[in-house]
């Protein structure tokens, strides 16, 4: 049972710990499909985790924290748009400059307003959102297997995990099965027929870069007001980067790019239980080694099973209408 | 707006009146933050100017900045000839930090200066070999050189925290640092300098790396203008297909350029190490890496470019920590936010005025022609 217990736990942690990521690759995958590369994702997960607990705190309604994240996100995919959508500017300086600039002005604006070192203050419950009980969860707790499986993994998270997991078969409707997902496709892969079938292209993107805003918010609340209870500086820990290896290694698609993010969620729930634990042969692993395992993994993955995956044609590239 | 004739623009027009409506631009938003922050910005920029070039040792602390930022900057610019984004230079820098310790204190039987030429090649190779993974990657796999030069700036802080803490770690001491060089290798510093010549002045971290940084400018714009090599790295960068039809490597290219950028890169630790903390210290590249990007978009990726927008950031920098001395609500990320800001406009935004501005002065040239 102890080792029943061990498993249901590690499958719940990595159902949590995937949630941001999760959001951050559906993010990803609608501003790459259009066309433009998106390594902002970090920062504005970073400016969503921030923006959410400020306004959470001084509102004190964490669904109020989360509205203010979408238009804060919404606003830097805008200006992502605008940089090199609009004025064509280089897609990957844009993002490069979007996440320097949040990473300092998060933790300068949480010490100029708050007086500590890059922290918000912590939130009370009333301020964030708490874990979400299924119904029944209590009662079928004893019930063998199916007990477990519903009352130690699916009951209990935060309502952010349960978001995360609806929005892939979302995404995966709107991008393969509706027009718009059709045209969302064709801007990416082919700008100028779709331009030449009078659609417009940059709305098109720009659309899309809205949606990506939107999505990315989710992750940052998820970590500023459900997790943990306040924003701390580089909080995101390049959870964005990671979702977008995921979303590469998925080769664009939602439902691999899903398992990739469990993939990632998974080993990261295994370092946290690794740590400072006697392993057979080895012994203890130093936790600065074991804690740069997600990160490894990364760049194994990237060069390993994805082969040369095939991005979208025209991704990063600016679109320029003929005159 | 039609588009202007590219030949008719006078080159000041394009390298230097747009790159500075660009700053403009940038520190006008910059200010906008300082004053959300709750300060003023125009007492900031006073005590920037003052802390930069008011006394001696400020200034000092400014050309040392300086140097950090030339050398970065340079690493930045040599792979992005070559259309790289080395977003990696913090974790090379880190590791090259590595090789100068290790190779000083290796070899401390043998001559310091011989040491010393030892040391940087030390910073050189282990730079360059942090960066060749992510290049042979990127050659090889496609994986994108971003998203594996980041993973490996994590990585290299893990592993040297790992290093810092249960390896190298000066046993005798509590913080996570190594023992300190002899000091008969420590490079002198300009303090050194200033006393041989009767002038005695207070501690500042700058040392003769600063004429490395000068070194390494010249052997970058040599490098890459002058050699066949260099031309061969920018034809990939600048059109892949047309350089493979000329019969030049992609491949090989890009992992000469990233290597090279690695190396530069690692000789922030010759500064970092042999010239100021004489041991590793955690954490000592401190952000340098990241700033050598803003560097080299606002020098254009160009040797005489990066030298004085390295010397702008060192006013930023050095002039920065006397304005967090001075205004409690402002913190040194405020600066980082401001590189990002810069980076924006100087990068990304950079064809924000740019039609306008040049077909002005082609414009204004016409009338005088035809006048």
């Amino acid at each position: 049972m102890e080792f029943l217990s061990d498993i249901a736990s590690l499958i719940n942690s990595t159902l949590r710990i995937s949630t941001p990521l999760v959001f951050a690759a559906m993010a990803g995958i609608f501003a790459e499909r259009s066309g433009v590369i998106d390594f902002s994702l970090e920062g504005k997960m970073l400016m969503a985790a921030f923006v959410a607990a400020v306004g959470s705190y001084f509102l004190g309604n964490p669904w109020l924290g989360l509205l203010l994240a979408i238009i804060a996100c919404v606003s830097l995919s805008m200006l992502h748009g605008f940089a090199s959508v609009t004025y064509k500017g280089d897609q990957v300086v844009s993002c490069v400059a979007i996440n320097i600039l949040i990473i300092g002005l998060t933790t300068a604006l949480a010490a100029a307003w708050f007086g500590q070192a890059g922290l918000t203050p912590t939130l009370n419950e009333d301020q964030r959102f708490l874990e979400v009980n299924l119904p029944f969860a209590e009662s079928l707790r004893d019930v063998p297997i199916i007990g477990t499986i519903y009352s130690d993994i699916l009951s209990g998270h935060y309502i952010f995990v349960y978001l995360a997991y609806l929005s892939v078969p979302l995404v995966f409707w709107v991008v393969f099965k509706t027009s718009f997902g059709l045209r969302l496709r064709a801007v990416g892969e082919n700008p100028s027929a779709v331009d030449t079938a009078g659609i417009n292209v940059f709305a098109m993107r720009y659309k899309a870069l809205a949606i990506n805003g939107v999505l990315i918010a989710f992750a940052g609340a998820h970590l500023s007001t459900a997790v943990n209870a306040n924003f701390f500086r580089e909080m995101s820990a390049g959870r964005g980067y990671l979702a977008l290896a995921a979303m590469i290694f998925g080769k664009w698609h939602p439902k691999t790019a899903l398992v990739a993010c469990l993939l990632f969620g998974f080993t990261d729930a295994l370092q946290i239980r690794l740590q400072g634990v006697e392993l057979p042969a080895v012994g203890e692993i130093p936790v600065q080694l074991i804690q740069a395992i997600p990160y490894v993994l990364t760049v194994v993955l990237l060069a390993g099973f994805v082969g040369k995956a095939i991005a979208p044609n025209a991704i990063g590239q600016p679109y320029i209408k003929e005159r | 707006m039609a588009p202007v004739d590219k030949s008719k623009v006078p080159w000041w027009a394009s390298n230097l009146i747009v790159p500075l409506v660009n700053l403009t631009l940038a520190l006008l938003v910059s200010g906008l933050f300082i004053f959300i922050a709750g300060e003023n910005p125009y007492e900031a920029v006073r005590l920037i100017i003052y802390g930069s070039f008011g006394y001696i040792e400020g200034f000092a602390y400014t050309l040392y900045y300086t140097t950090n930022f030339v050398f970065t900057g340079l690493a930045f610019a040599v792979a992005f000839h070559c259309r790289l984004f080395n977003i990696g230079g913090e974790g090379q820098a880190y590791i090259g930090g590595l090789g100068v310790f290790l190779v000083a204190i290796n070899f401390s039987f043998l001559p310091v200066p011989i040491v010393w030429l030892l040391s940087i090649a030390g910073a050189v190779v282990f730079g360059a070999a942090w960066a060749f993974i992510p290049a042979y990657l990127q050659a090889t796999r496609g994986s994108h050189v971003v998203i594996t030069t980041i993973m490996f700036n994590f990585i290299a802080a893990s592993l040297m925290v790992f290093l810092l803490v249960d390896v190298i770690r000066d046993t005798a001491q509590m913080g996570p640092h190594t023992v300190a060089l002899p000091k008969e290798q420590w490079f002198p510093s300009f303090k050194d300098f200033a006393g041989l010549l009767g002038i005695k002045i207070r501690y500042s971290p700058l040392n003769i790396s600063f004429l490395l940084a000068i070194l390494a400018s010249v052997f970058v714009w040599f490098l890459v203008w002058k050699t066949r090599w260099g031309y061969e790295m920018r034809a990939v960068g600048h059109n892949t297909q047309a350089a493979i039809y000329a019969g030049i490597s992609p491949y090989k290219n890009i992992i000469i350029a990233m290597c090279i950028s690695g190396g530069l890169a690692g000789l922030l630790g010759v500064n970092e190490i042999l010239g100021v903390h004489h041991k590793i210290v955690a954490g000592f590249p401190a952000g340098y890496g990241f700033t050598g990007i803003a560097v080299a978009l606002m020098g254009r990726n160009h040797p005489i470019g990066i030298f004085p927008a390295a010397f702008l950031f060192g006013i930023l920098y050095q002039g920065g920590s006397e304005v967090t001395f001075d205004m409690p609500n402002i913190t040194r990320y405020m600066f980082v936010a401001v590189q990002g800001v810069i980076i924006l406009f100087s990068g990304a935004l950079e064809n924000l005025f740019r039609p306008q501005i040049e077909s002005f002065f082609v414009n204004r040239l016409n009338i005088k022609a035809s006048a």
